[in-house]
């Protein structure tokens, strides 16, 4: 992993093809993220901005072309070395597949460091919490929270082991409006009190204009 | 957090579910365990019996109705043997030594057997109160008869005939001289008196002389002087018109040959809910499997690997099958306790809860076999599944 002084990219995309079901999604020549950007992957429903994020995410390889996540080669790990490099490395939020409904909101966070072997303090999990506004929920059951804090557990659970990259997968489209904009502001903040650098999958017109740069797919690029 | 953790989590969340397993192993296990301890037991007890008795002789009828009557006491005697042929078979070159025993009364259920001190020095009982008979109509009581009955040194009883409820020889009392040490074995429960005392009691129904005239006998507990007396000494015996020799060792493996048919059975039962406890431990993963898809693949995506995750779920099986195992362990133990203390049947015989039968700890390699088992179709589920088309569902 890079130091902090590290000015090589984050994510480094080379001459990327992605396809489902035989028809290209994504083609890219060369597409990097320096360490701390904020990225919005837009484009409408079927236009690859999941497939390119589970790309970036090591959950799926590309056709073809290389991607580099702080300085690994993706497609050179084992798939059980990419599990562990994902968990350590790579944040991941996602629409709506939150949290381990058996467990509480504070093992939800628990869990992410355990699954890579890293041991975090509760102090700092109970801290990460705060961050999202819900250090009192910390020994609630999943199952009580409403969506929107849900959410924020899976933001405050995806920042656990400290990533330099945080992927989310449209986590505002089944909030209103006024959950979206927190949602989106606190991803926004805490990535970036973290250094780490943010792609955010989404076709919400109402957040695009709060990131760097933005990478259209599909019929709008 | 840790695997065990997890697994604790997912077990609680399908509370119902989970104790149907658990209560169904822990009975399999415990029919099991019940068997082993009842069983092992059974066949100490029976070989502790017949130890140093190489053959019974006693009058023609069943041999196993003879051992069952002069060794264990638990069925009504052959007949009698003349004192001619115990005067022959007690000379016999073969014959290192023979014990007579003569029987036919009971106090309380429990059996009065003439005999010879040399019976508690073959058996290694010690006398723990008072002394030795030494003359008829002297009796020393069994640790288990003195405790039940309540009676010491110095009291007085009568015997009556047969085994349960017969005439009472209350003209003949018997005086107790002493009590014996706890041997866990039937003399326990035996009176033991001299064979002189026995016969005074049926002066008029045997041969017996109240003068130190030899008397009939129920049977002699044999001890061969060379191994050769094992083949020839039975053949010579049973060649008599009166006589039949019954080996202990080859009627005890029948009679735990008998008891073991049904032992057998309820092997086969335990088993069955073994088995079936397997298959309700597989159906219960497949379906935590099915209803775990999400949680299972947002697991990937925080970094957990298939192996991890394969060994969450074998961790599951385990520890379902090692509650179950511990519940069936606890409920069989337990369970023969209580009916030790309940029943005087199950004392008697020597059974105890709060030992480990030798097969029992076999339970624990095999229980952890089955939970594998019953996890390794899941599991190749779980390692084929893709997380791709998973988190495309969701």
């Amino acid at each position: 992993m890079a130091s902090s002084g590290d000015t090589s990219p984050v994510v480094l995309v080379e001459k990327l093809r992605l396809s489902a079901n035989g028809r290209p999604l994504v083609e890219l020549e060369r597409w990097e993220i320096p360490a701390g950007e904020r990225v919005a992957i837009v484009g409408p429903s079927g236009s690859g901005k999941t497939t390119f994020l589970q790309t970036l995410a090591g959950l799926r390889l590309a056709d073809e072309g290389r991607v580099v996540v702080c300085g690994r080669d993706l497609a050179r790990m084992s798939e059980a070395q990419r599990d562990v490099f994902r968990g350590r490395h790579i944040g991941f939020v996602h629409q709506t597949l939150h949290l381990v409904r058996s467990l509480s909101v504070l093992d939800n966070l628990r869990l992410a460091a355990f699954v890579v072997g890293n041991r975090v303090a509760d102090q700092r999990l109970l801290h990460l919490l705060a961050s999202v506004g819900l250090e009192d929920r910390a020994n609630s059951s999943t199952i009580d929270l409403s969506h929107g804090e849900a959410q924020r557990v899976a933001i405050a659970r995806a920042l656990v082991n400290e990533p330099r990259l945080v992927l989310a997968d449209e986590p505002t489209s089944a909030l209103d409006d006024g959950n979206a904009r927190a949602i989106l502001e606190l991803l926004l903040k805490v990535a970036a009190d973290r250094g780490a650098a943010l792609v955010v999958a989404t076709h919400d017109s109402r957040l695009i204009g709060s990131f760097d740069r933005r990478l259209a797919l599909g019929v709008e690029r | 957090m840790s695997l065990t953790r997890l697994c604790l989590a997912y077990l609680r969340i399908r509370l119902g579910t989970t104790l149907l397993n658990v209560t169904l192993i822990g009975l399999g296990v415990a029919i099991l365990t019940s068997i082993l301890l009842i069983g092992s037991q059974l066949r100490d007890r029976v070989q502790r019996e017949i130890r140093g008795i190489d053959l019974v002789v006693g009058a023609k009828g069943s041999p196993l109705q003879l051992i069952l009557s002069t060794v264990f006491h638990l069925d009504v005697p052959t007949g009698n043997v003349s004192a001619g042929e115990v005067a022959f078979l007690r000379n016999h070159p073969l014959v290192a030594r023979a014990i007579p025993i003569a029987l036919g009364d009971s106090a309380w259920g429990y059996r009065i057997v003439g005999t010879e001190p040399e019976l508690l020095e073959e058996r290694g009982v010690s006398i723990a109160a008072g002394r030795l008979w030494q003359a008829p109509m002297e009796a020393v009581l069994g640790a288990e008869v003195a405790r039940s009955t309540g009676l010491e040194v110095g009291a007085r009883f009568v015997g009556s005939h047969g085994l349960a409820g017969g005439i009472a020889h209350a003209e003949h009392p018997y005086v107790v001289v002493g009590v014996a040490a706890r041997t866990g074995t039937i003399v326990d429960r035996l009176i033991l008196t001299s064979l002189e005392g026995v016969w005074h009691v049926h002066a008029p129904r045997t041969t017996a002389s109240h003068d130190g005239e030899q008397g009939d006998i129920t049977a002699l507990l044999v001890r061969y002087r060379t191994p050769l007396a094992a083949v020839q000494l039975p053949r010579l015996v049973n060649a008599r018109p009166t006589l039949i020799a019954a080996v202990p060792a080859f009627e005890a493996a029948r009679l735990l040959n008998i008891v073991g048919l049904g032992l057998e059975v309820l092997r086969f039962l335990g088993g069955v809910l073994l088995a079936i406890a397997a298959v309700a431990i597989l159906v219960a993963l497949t379906n935590a499997l099915s209803e775990r898809r999400a949680d299972l693949a947002l697991m990937r995506t925080l970094g957990a690997t298939r192996g991890l995750l394969i060994r969450a779920l074998l961790l599951e099986a385990v520890l379902l099958t090692t509650s179950g195992l511990a519940l069936g362990l606890l409920l069989a133990h337990l369970s023969l306790e209580v009916l030790v203390l309940v029943l005087p049947e199950a004392r008697a015989s020597g059974l105890s809860g709060l030992v480990l039968a030798p097969g029992e700890i076999w339970l624990v390699p095999a229980l952890l076999a089955l939970a594998i088992a019953a996890a390794a179709i899941p599991a190749v589920r779980l390692y084929r599944a893709n997380l791709v088309r998973i988190l495309a569902q969701r």
